[in-house]
């Protein structure tokens, strides 16, 4: 109990929400690395993952490389980058990049290319060339896959960029590792709240982007399909 | 497929233990204390204790200049004809300390402020000087633990400039810094902003506030980083580190005392202590000196020469082996 009042006491002073060190400027710092990062890795890893998913070569390839990129660890890319690129932003923005690029390749190589070929015949019956296949038949109806890799590397991105702290900068992982240093048990926690709490925040966020791009028709048949999944579920 | 599933497999396990592994070598593990340390393992057989006939264990906290220390005072007790059990590179005071009390290790190297600061529960001492310290010491240390005497050589907690920085602003104080601190940004470890020879003390005892304080770490590479980028102007640095000189950085005289004295000084369990090792360790403290020390930190931190070697080399140029 005395530690939640001094939890409580921490997240309620208002020195705790002033200044360079306060929780809104540590906030607006980590929403910032994490936008940013994760900016860069949909600009690097959709294309690829489109790309692929359009031409059907070379997927399983991608997939495995990024897969094993998934394996390597953003605490040590970011001692690594710091080692090379020095202090900074940058080796936080490597190590986050790194680690958003692999979902969203997945995601959108196989929401491509789980698209009903029928869909994709009758676009090119109409005439339409492979852009225009890919633009307006085939990424609409894989935006839902596409979608949730951008939202699940977007979460990770928030909760990892905590180690920028390691490298000597802000975000909220500045609470977790200067709490540490000074034994401020209460600091460590309310770092650690706060940075659990924005990863929620930018889950519901993406989930409602996602419902604004994904196509009203599309999200009908979806729903229909989990229904009709459903009640087969039962029946049999 | 099936081959290239399992090569990504073994991949997958190689760099996950690599992940382990890098998160064990966690900078910040020092600030906790190491485990390294598991009480009992060694020398809980009574092998210590024992008086004149036992092993003499030495310890060491886990930083370059701690291992050289612990290296000489092992090779001159050693050159007395004792046999010596070295117990090197185990963590911080918070661990080790009580492993000295427990009769674990018999010999570590210590500083005066620092170990006064630690056994008196962290209270701010009146009188800094080392004669004051030393006395405090006597005073505070646990039952079957002495110091011996001090070496005149200190390494101390200070604050650095680059060369550019002291010319731009005339800095070769702490008072001197107090004039434009608002001006500058400092950088050190997060305990900076909280312990008393840190922000605090700088506020009250120089009136320094800085414009911004950047939480790095103490004295290693974020703090080398940021000051030569010029990321911040002032860096939280050891008086005894290689890297000041080699940088050619100025470290601001602490011109009101902020900061205790910290002569290295040996501590030791009194049933190890023969005359023999006492006047050896003590020959050692009357010879030792900072630049001695800054001397031989370059060489372990710099030029990565083994502490051991190095040890060993000042002693034999000393001529303390005898």
């Amino acid at each position: 109990m005395d530690i939640l009042s001094a939890l409580a006491g921490w997240l309620t002073d208002p020195a705790n929400w002033q200044g360079s060190d306060g929780i809104p400027n540590r906030i607006f710092e980590h929403v910032w690395y994490s936008l940013t990062a994760t900016a860069v890795a949909v600009a690097i890893a959709l294309p690829i993952g489109l790309a692929l998913g359009h031409t059907g070569r070379g997927g399983q390839l991608a997939i495995n490389v990024s897969n094993v990129g998934r394996a390597i660890p953003s605490f040590g890319i970011i001692i690594l980058a710091f080692i090379l690129a020095g202090i900074g932003f940058i080796p936080v923005l490597i190590a986050l990049v790194a680690l958003a690029i692999p979902p969203i390749i997945t995601n959108s190589y196989v929401g491509i290319r789980a698209v009903d070929p029928e869909i994709r015949e009758a676009a090119a019956g109409m005439g339409m060339t492979g852009a225009q296949i890919l633009r307006r038949a085939e990424l609409p109806v894989a935006m839902p896959l596409v979608m949730a890799g951008i939202r699940t590397s977007a979460v990770q991105v928030v909760a990892t960029a905590t180690l920028a702290a390691v490298i000597g900068l802000g975000g909220l992982g500045r609470y977790i590792i200067s709490g540490f240093s000074q034994q401020d048990t209460p600091q460590v926690l309310g770092g650690a709240i706060l940075v659990a709490l924005l990863s929620l925040a930018t889950e519901a966020g993406l989930g409602a982007v996602q419902r604004a791009v994904v196509s009203e028709g599309l999200a009908q048949r979806n729903a229909e399909a989990a229904v009709a999944a459903k009640v087969s579920a039962t029946t049999t | 497929m099936r081959v290239l599933r399992l090569a990504a497999v073994l991949v997958v396990i190689v760099l996950s233990a690599g992940a382990c592994a890098s998160q064990g070598g966690d900078p910040l593990a020092q600030d906790t204390g190491d485990t390294a340390t598991e009480p009992g393992t060694a020398a809980s057989d009574g092998a210590t204790g024992a008086g004149e006939q036992g092993t003499v264990v030495v310890g060491s906290a886990n930083f370059p200049e701690q291992l050289i220390l612990a290296n000489m005072y092992a090779d001159v007790i050693e050159s007395t004809g004792a046999t010596v059990e070295r117990r090197l590179n185990l963590g911080s005071r918070e661990v080790i300390f009580p492993a000295l009390e427990s009769g674990e290790i018999d010999v570590l190297p210590e500083y005066t402020g620092a170990l006064n600061a630690f056994i008196t529960g962290g209270e701010e001492a009146e009188d800094t000087s080392t004669d004051a310290l030393l006395a405090s010491l006597e005073e505070n240390l646990p039952e079957g633990v002495v110091h011996l005497e001090a070496s005149e050589a200190q390494d101390r907690d200070a604050h650095a400039v680059t060369q550019e920085t002291a010319e731009e602003f005339g800095l070769k104080t702490l008072s001197d810094l107090a004039e434009v601190s608002d001006q500058l940004v400092a950088g050190g470890p997060p305990e900076e902003e909280t312990r008393f020879v840190g922000l605090p003390g700088l506020k009250e005892v120089y009136g320094i506030e800085f414009k911004e304080f950047r939480a790095l770490d103490a004295g290693g590479p974020l703090t080398t980083e940021a000051l030569n980028s010029g990321q911040i102007d002032v860096g939280r640095v050891f008086t005894t580190q290689g890297v000041i000189e080699e940088e050619g950085w100025v470290v601001l005289e602490d011109d009101k005392g902020l900061v205790p004295s910290e002569n290295v000084v040996p501590v030791v369990r009194e049933e190890v202590l023969t005359p023999e090792i006492e006047a050896a360790l003590n020959e050692l403290s009357a010879t030792l000196t900072t630049d001695d020390l800054i001397d031989l930190n370059k060489r372990v931190e710099i030029d990565k020469e083994d502490p051991d070697a190095v040890a060993r080399d000042y002693l034999e140029e000393k001529g303390l082996l005898e």
